[in-house]
C-alpha cells in the first residue's frame, strides 16, 4: 500500500518589516503552511516569476516604493499569475483603503496583529 | 555552588535582592574577599518574571477627576498574541521578535534622527553664504553656495526618505508628499 505526502500549501507572506514578517512567518507555519518571505513587492514579483507553486500571497498594504495594492494590481494582471489568491494586510482600518482592495480583486483584508483566527479563516476559505 | 568573585556593585545588587524579597528562598555566603554566587530556585525566578510582566502590564493611574481610567502599561494585548506563538517548536519565539523590534526601530530612529541633523547643517551653510555676501567675498560665496547645494541635495534626499518612513507608519493623511 503507497502512501502519498500532502505537499503543505506554499504561501508567500510580503511584508517590509522584519517584526511583521517573523510574526505572519510564525503563524503561518503553526497552522501547517510552506512559508516564503521576502521585503518588497518587487522581490514577490521575482520569486513569483521562478516559483509558480505559490498557493496564496499575502502582503502588507503599506510598503515603499510598491504598496500591496500595487503587488495586487500587477498579480491580477498577470495571466500566470492572477488566480493566487492575494490577501492583503494593514494596521490601518479604512473602508476605503479595503474596498479598494476587494474591488480590485483581493482574497481578504486583515487588520493587523494578525490573530491565529484569521489565518484559520483563510485556510477554510481561501486555500481549497 | 561554584565560587566566582563579584564586583562590589554585583554583590550589592544581588544582596539587596534577596534581602528584599527572597531572604527565606537563597542563601548567601560571603568570607573575605570572595561570594558565592547566588543561585536561586526555578520557582523564585518564575515568580520574579511573572512579576516583572505584571508590572509592565498593569501600571495604571486613575486620574484625580474619578472618571478616567488610563493604563499606562509598557506592553498591551498584541504581546500576549505574540506569546501564544511561542511553543516547542519555537521556544524563544517571544524573546526573537523583540530583538528584532528593538533592532529595526532603533535603525529607523537613527535614520530620523539623521535626517533632521541635515537640516541644521544646510542652515549653518546658508550662514556662511550670507556672511561671505555681506563681506563682499565674491570667492567666500561660490565656495559657500557650493557648499549649500550640496547640503540641499543632501537635506532633500534624507526628508524624502523620512517623508515616506512616516506615510509607512502614520495614519493616512498625516504626510502628503512634499513638493520640493
Amino acid at each position: 500500500m503507497s502512501t502519498t505526502t500532502v505537499p503543505e500549501p506554499h504561501v508567500l507572506a510580503v511584508d517590509d518589516s522584519i517584526v511583521d514578517r517573523a510574526v505572519i512567518s510564525r503563524l503561518l507555519r503553526s497552522s501547517k503552511y510552506r512559508v516564503t518571505t521576502v521585503d518588497s513587492g518587487k522581490r514577490a514579483l521575482e520569486i513569483l516569476s521562478l516559483d509558480r507553486n505559490v498557493h496564496m500571497i499575502i502582503t502588507d498594504y503599506c510598503m515603499p516604493e510598491m504598496t500591496g495594492f500595487d503587488l495586487l494590481k500587477r498579480v491580477k494582471e498577470s495571466a500566470e499569475l492572477k488566480e493566487i489568491p492575494v490577501v492583503l494586510m494593514s494596521s490601518e482600518n479604512s473602508p476605503t483603503r479595503i474596498r479598494r482592495c476587494l474591488e480590485e480583486g483581493a482574497e481578504d483584508f486583515l487588520i493587523k496583529p494578525v490573530r491565529p483566527s484569521d489565518v484559520s479563516r483563510l485556510c477554510s476559505r481561501v486555500m481549497k | 555552588m561554584a565560587e566566582s568573585k563579584l564586583s562590589p556593585l554585583q554583590w550589592w545588587t544581588e544582596e539587596l535582592f534577596l534581602e528584599e524579597e527572597y531572604r527565606d528562598t537563597a542563601a548567601v555566603v560571603s568570607s573575605a574577599g570572595h561570594h558565592r554566587r547566588l543561585s536561586l530556585s526555578p520557582r523564585v525566578v518564575k515568580e520574579k518574571a511573572a512579576s516583572m510582566k505584571k508590572n509592565l502590564f498593569d501600571q495604571a493611574s486613575i486620574l484625580s477627576s474619578g472618571v478616567s481610567f488610563v493604563p499606562t502599561g509598557y506592553l498591551d494585548e498584541q504581546f500576549c498574541q505574540v506569546e501564544d506563538l511561542q511553543d516547542e517548536a519555537s521556544p524563544n519565539f517571544v524573546e526573537e521578535v523583540v530583538t528584532l523590534f528593538f533592532k529595526d526601530s532603533g535603525r529607523l530612529m537613527s535614520n530620523i534622527e539623521q535626517a533632521l541633523i541635515g537640516a541644521s547643517r544646510m542652515k549653518n551653510e546658508c550662514m556662511s553664504f550670507r556672511d561671505s555676501c555681506g563681506q563682499g567675498n565674491v570667492e567666500g560665496c561660490m565656495r559657500s553656495f557650493q557648499k549649500v547645494k550640496r547640503e540641499h541635495a543632501i537635506l532633500r534626499q534624507k526628508l524624502e526618505s523620512y517623508f515616506q518612513l512616516l506615510r509607512q507608519a502614520g495614519p493616512a493623511g498625516a504626510a502628503t508628499r512634499p513638493v520640493m
